[in-house]
């Protein structure tokens, strides 16, 4: 069976043994080391969802939460902010489908938003990361264009953006405005940062 | 003592150490009975330069992480410090910065030769192979070490560079994150970065330059002739056609050497920022996440392959176009990993190629050119088509590589080296 006593057989079902246990091993050994990559608890806490109470929030008016570092606008439209925001096309807005991914699956038509009335943007200019202001009344001063029909105004480099945060045309902003991940934890409460189908 | 079928020393300190440990036995195989073909010309100077410019990468950096400090908070701070509190730190970091575009200028000009004389053809596939693992590496060390200084640039860069992980279907935002460790680059990115430009690379590069160089001297250097010396041997089995290394090519490097000192220190010492190209300008404005650049563009050695990512506009196969982009650019450097079968050319060197390898060749070179030009520019409808049509010619130089080899007639090749 053997030469000089030595089993081959034998032998070579502990050397295929030892390396298999010895690979599974090294695979265990792998874990901690690719998982300490992933974010910290610490930059996990910083990076968590935050709560805002919109019930406080008067019609018309617009409220401010951090997320991740970034601002984060909350206004709560009139029927008539919505009616000239929906009245408005191509003829004046980039891309008034939203075409261009700055906003999560579920936000979806003229207005970008889960209920038409409540809007939720990241108040970031997307030309260079100015933070542009909220013009909401029609024909607003200082905002440089005729027939306003209420929005956001970037001071920098006059970006212009509508009361869903898409972007007029012939301004610098490339895009509009980013809609962050959010969802309703009930009427009053929005939770910024979690997506409505993981909730 | 020792093992008795090494070349050892006859007697004194060096028969001690021989017994104990092969100097003698390497110098010679690596050195002095090492036979390089005697008609080297001025293409075969970039890879020692090459070994120049990794020492001074290595000694340059070793001194600037002294000072430099890796925080979010700290890093360009330190970096200022280097450049104006630290004793001679202006000269060392920009020893470092300009080696880091000087390592790519010789890098690209030695596998330029390879292309030239056919280096990578057989038995020397696995000095291909080896060198090519160099460049990815030294492709990876340089991004990371571009976001260290935290600079403008640094940033936006990386954000570019992290975000076509993203573009990889299902798992890809989640292989960004891991990578980033946050969900923005933060600190944390610039912490991790620092230690695989300081640590792991230079420790994955040097081995790589040990595996490059071993294969080398197992299979003997290439010729500008492409001609195996090997074949021609004298009565003790010297190659008719080879000369030691040392001393005839240490000497010969060493004015290969001073020329590109002279070069490289007067870029040095007066166009340290290589007019916006080696440390582009919005660099010298620290990071912003908040705060995009009009134009981000990568630094000059990875414009050809960022021309190629943005040349991509169109969907295909259900892939959309950022995706494909990704794949096109991930294509362009691994088709390079191939190349030693893909050339069916009975012959190595372009000399006794037929035509159509020197047109491709050529084409090839143009095209690459152009990409890296495009690279930095923004843009435009028009550059972007003719970034298409050089990626196009881009590919065509490798896919159609084994028709046109095997197609084309070849010229005669001597029996012994041209001189």
């Amino acid at each position: 069976m053997a030469d000089n006593g030595v089993n081959k057989g034998r032998r070579r079902l502990l050397l295929g043994a030892t390396t298999v246990v010895g690979a599974v091993g090294a695979v265990g050994v792998a874990v901690p080391f690719v998982a300490s990559w992933q974010p910290s608890a610490r930059a996990r806490a910083a990076g968590a969802p935050v709560q805002a109470d919109v019930s406080k929030l008067d019609v018309g008016q617009r409220m401010t939460v951090e997320w991740r570092g970034k601002p984060v606008w909350i206004i709560k439209r009139t029927p008539e902010m919505i009616e000239r925001t929906q009245t408005l096309g191509a003829d004046r807005l980039a891309d008034p489908q939203s075409e261009v991914p700055q906003q999560p699956t579920y936000v979806t038509g003229e207005l970008r938003s889960i209920k038409p009335e409540i809007g939720v943007l990241i108040g970031i200019c997307t030309h260079l990361g100015c933070s542009p202001l909220y013009k909401p009344e029609p024909d607003a001063e200082g905002v440089g264009v005729d027939n306003w029909p209420g929005g956001f105004f970037c001071p920098c480099h006059g970006s212009r953006f509508d009361l869903a945060g898409r972007v007029f045309r012939n301004v610098p902003a490339p895009t509009n405005l980013e809609v962050p991940p959010y969802r309703f934890e009930n009427d009053d409460i929005i939770i910024v940062g979690e997506d409505e189908e993981t909730a | 003592m020792g093992n008795p079928n090494k070349v050892k020393a006859d007697s004194g300190f060096m028969r001690w150490v021989d017994d104990r440990f092969p100097a003698t036995q390497m110098w010679q195989e690596h050195l002095s009975k090492y036979y390089a073909p005697k008609n080297f010309n001025v293409w075969y100077f970039f890879g020692s330069l090459a070994l120049l410019v990794l020492v001074n990468q290595i000694l340059t950096g070793i001194w600037l992480t002294m000072s430099y400090n890796p925080t979010a908070e700290g890093a360009f701070a330190s970096v200022e410090y280097i450049m104006r509190d630290v004793e001679w730190g202006w000269l060392i970091r920009y020893l470092h910065s300009t080696g880091a575009s000087a390592f790519f200028v010789v890098v690209y000009l030695h596998m330029f030769r390879g292309l030239l004389y056919g280096s990578y053809k057989a038995p020397r596939e696995l000095v291909w192979i080896f060198g090519m693992a160099i460049y990815l590496a030294l492709m990876a060390e340089a991004f990371m070490g571009y976001l260290l200084p935290w600079g403008q640039m640094s940033y936006w860069g990386a954000q570019v560079i992290i975000s076509l992980f993203s573009a990889i279907p299902s798992i890809g935002p989640d292989l960004a994150q891991w990578v980033r460790g946050d969900y923005l680059i933060s600190g944390i990115t610039l912490n991790r970065f620092f230690a695989l430009h300081v640590v792991a690379l230079p420790i994955v590069i040097l081995a790589l330059v040990v595996l490059h160089i071993i294969a080398l001297h197992e299979v003997g250097s290439n010729n500008p002739d492409g001609i195996d010396i090997k074949k021609k041997k004298d009565e003790t089995g010297k190659p008719l056609d080879g000369i030691p290394f040392h001393p005839y090519y240490t000497v010969k490097d060493i004015v290969g050497v001073a020329v590109f000192l002279f070069v490289f220190m007067v870029v040095v010492l007066y166009f340290p920022e290589g007019g916006g190209y080696f440390i582009e300008k919005p660099n010298f404005e620290p990071a912003n996440p908040l705060k995009t650049p009009d134009h981000i563009a990568p630094v000059w050695y990875f414009t050809p392959f960022y021309a190629m990512l943005r040349a991509i506009t169109f969907t295909l196969f259900g892939l959309d176009a950022k995706f494909l982009g990704v794949i096109v650019m991930g294509g362009a450097i691994a088709i390079l990993f191939v190349l030693p079968w893909l050339d069916r050319s009975p012959v190595r060197s372009i000399r006794y190629k037929g035509w159509i390898s020197k047109v491709m060749l050529a084409l090839f070179a143009i095209s690459f050119a152009i990409l890296g030009v495009l690279g930095v520019l923004p843009a435009t409808e028009g550059r972007t088509m003719l970034a298409q049509l050089c990626t196009a010619v881009y590919f065509a130089f490798f896919l159609l590589m084994p028709f046109y080899t095997r197609l084309e007639k070849t010229k005669p090749v001597p029996e012994r080296v041209t001189g």
